[in-house]
């Protein structure tokens, strides 16, 4: 049983928290945040890149989440100085990130989009999941018990009062939107370097997205966000185990049914019908 | 610089990045294709074209074009714009470009353009269809034959029609071969995502596992490395697909099951240059070798000698009409 269900649950839901954690924490700060997926396509490849040019998962591992970061700065540069519209910026970002690993591997593997197989040795078995669950505690502790949390939350609910009080709004939030691209770059490198074994083209299929459905689902909080990704989780595990098994009359469950039923969740918190998911006040705006 | 201008030129500068790749400078005719957005390295489908296609450029001197389309959306732009550069054939890879060729093959009458695995139904377009089943049912029999637990899988990557032919033709070989195999198949989803998620791939196959299957047939594009993964990690066996993929994971993938659609493309460019290119359509089964199950140095010592054997009577039979593989295509009234 626990090898049927609870881990597939977990694996499937590691990349999610992972990636919503960052969006949490850059969305409270008050910047939107819908680039997970381009952030999470660059950790998993870079990841990938330097696994496989060291040999060791730890320094890919390292390696993806430092590429995460430096090209979250360039959405950072856009939005935070440019003053770019965040929805228009981040997509572009999406963009970006779908070009950057075809035109590398075209250069350094002579493929398009793909990097060779990683050995065994330079792969994670576990501790991309452990370590999604670790920043889950650890966000959740800071977001509700450190002066961190605080002002973070304030940069995104009510940025004059922060800045009267001698805090810069634009460090938080230049802080936001690195800890995002880091959060959702190690996402990546747990998809190429533990869930799967070498970055194959597209590889997040639509997990950013998810995970930002996750964030607005949990209500921009840490623990009910990673509830979210676990109801995910459970959504992707139930519709694997139940694809093709007739559970009543003659005809099978339509898997795709089942696929839906998260995002159904969600539209319904976000209509208000299961409490108020509201979005920090200050989101999306750069005074 | 304004807010504004830098802010433009910061968006444009980022959105302008396409990976076109252009190869080869020679004389003679000139192809191009268009891979779906798989891409041309994707081990199987499209790399497979792609080989015939680099085949035509050594062999017959031609001037070849890849472009890889980064969405489905791309099809009808990718083709009017290759359509308008002169191309003496513009060859475009697996049935989601259909309903772009045909949107624009009619617009450029003197255009050629092949379409690989759907039928346009265009005087100047050339339909390649596998049988696919043929060479699923093949390796049905020979999963069934090489199963000791009497389980076999099948996963395929998106819930399309095509890919519910290989499930079918490979389901009866199973069963022909061993009546009481059990057949679980699944499904990565129903956008085209599912051809490019390989952890997903990895849980269906891990379930499968399971579940009791010791053989897993897939056919999944980018995905099927998912699949290979989990058969390495729990020591068991996988099917690939399209392309030779033996090599992969040697000793876990007991075959291949072949399309030869690098053959299909090279004798397309042969017969245009030698002035011989002609519309309509064509079928490649195991009767012409379109389809066939791989035998190589990677997988020689899986199969057994008695599983081959009973395996090449079933194609003797097929090929002489004796034997009748299901056809999803027919069931269901599409083609």
């Amino acid at each position: 049983m626990i090898e049927a269900f609870l881990f597939p649950v977990f694996r499937s839901a590691t990349p999610l928290m992972l990636a919503a954690m960052g969006g949490l924490w850059c969305e409270r700060s008050g910047v939107t945040q819908i680039a997970l997926e381009g952030f999470m396509l660059i950790g998993a490849f870079f990841g990938a890149v330097v696994a496989l040019g060291t040999g060791s998962a730890w320094l890919g591992f390292a390696g993806g989440i430092a590429a995460g970061m430096l090209f979250s700065m360039i959405y950072g540069v856009m939005v935070l100085h440019a003053r770019a519209n965040q929805i228009v910026a981040g997509m572009a970002m999406n963009f970006l990130a779908m070009g950057i690993p075809p035109v590398l591997s075209a250069f350094w593997y002579g493929s398009g989009g793909s990097t060779p197989m990683l050995p065994e040795s330079a792969r994670f078995e576990w501790f991309p999941i452990y370590f999604a669950l670790a920043v889950v505690v650890v966000s959740a502790l800071l977001y509700s018990k450190s002066r961190f949390g605080l002002r973070m939350r304030f940069a995104g609910e009510h940025p004059k009062a922060l800045a009267t009080s001698g805090v810069s709004v634009l460090l938080k939030r230049w802080q936001g939107v690195l800890i995002s691209g880091a959060c959702a770059a190690a996402a990546g490198a747990a998809l190429s370097l533990c869930l799967a074994s070498s970055y194959s083209r597209g590889m997040s299929a639509g997990r950013g997205y998810i995970a930002l459905a996750a964030v607005i689902l949990g209500k921009w909080r840490p623990v009910p966000t990673a509830l979210a990704c676990l109801l995910f989780g459970v959504a992707e595990a139930a519709q694997i185990r139940l694809q093709g098994v007739i559970l009543w009359g003659s005809e099978a469950v339509p898997v795709q049914f089942i696929q839906m039923l998260p995002y159904i969740v969600t539209l319904v918190v976000l209509a208000g019908f299961v409490g108020r998911a509201r979005a920090p006040e200050f989101l999306g705006q750069v005074e | 610089m304004t807010i504004l201008g830098f802010r433009t030129a910061s968006l444009g500068l980022l959105t302008l990045l396409f990976s076109f790749l252009a190869q080869g400078e020679g004389t003679g005719i000139k192809v191009a294709l268009i891979t779906d957005s798989a891409g041309k390295n994707d081990k199987s489908f499209n790399e497979s074209a792609y080989r015939g296609l680099l085949r035509v450029e050594k062999e017959l001197g031609a001037e070849i074009k890849v472009v890889e389309a980064p969405d489905n959306n791309a099809y009808e732009t990718l083709l009017r714009s290759l359509s308008e550069k002169k191309y003496d054939l513009i060859i475009s890879i697996g049935f989601l470009q259909r309903d772009a060729i045909r949107k624009v093959a009619p617009r450029f009458p003197n255009q050629k353009y092949a379409l690989i695995d759907a039928d346009a139904g265009l005087p100047n377009v050339k339909s390649v269809l596998f049988e696919e089943q043929e060479g699923s049912y093949l390796v049905g029999a020979l999963a069934a034959l090489h199963s000791k637990t009497g389980v076999v899988g099948f996963i395929g990557g998106m819930d399309v029609p095509l890919i519910r032919r290989f499930q079918m033709g490979y389901e009866a070989g199973a069963k022909q071969a061993n009546p009481k195999v059990q057949v679980l198949s699944n499904y990565l989803g129903v956008t085209p995502e599912a051809w490019n998620n390989p952890p997903k791939a990895k849980e269906l196959a891990l379930d499968q596992i399971q579940r009791k299957a010791d053989v897993i047939f897939v056919a999944a594009g980018n995905s099927g490395i998912g699949v290979f993964d989990a058969v390495e990690a729990k020591k068991v066996f996988a099917i690939g697909v399209d392309s030779n993929q033996n090599w992969i994971r040697p000793g876990r993938i007991l075959t291949s099951m072949v399309k030869s659609v690098d053959n299909a493309v090279f004798e397309m460019a042969q017969a245009l240059k030698a002035g011989t290119f002609q519309g309509g359509t064509s079928r490649f089964g195991l009767k012409n070798n379109g389809v066939s199950f791989a035998v190589d140095s990677f997988n020689k010592s899986l199969l057994s000698k008695e599983a081959l054997k009973q395996t090449e009577t079933f194609k003797a039979e097929i090929i002489s009409g004796k034997r009748q593989v299901p056809d999803y295509y027919l069931k269901n009234g599409k083609s």
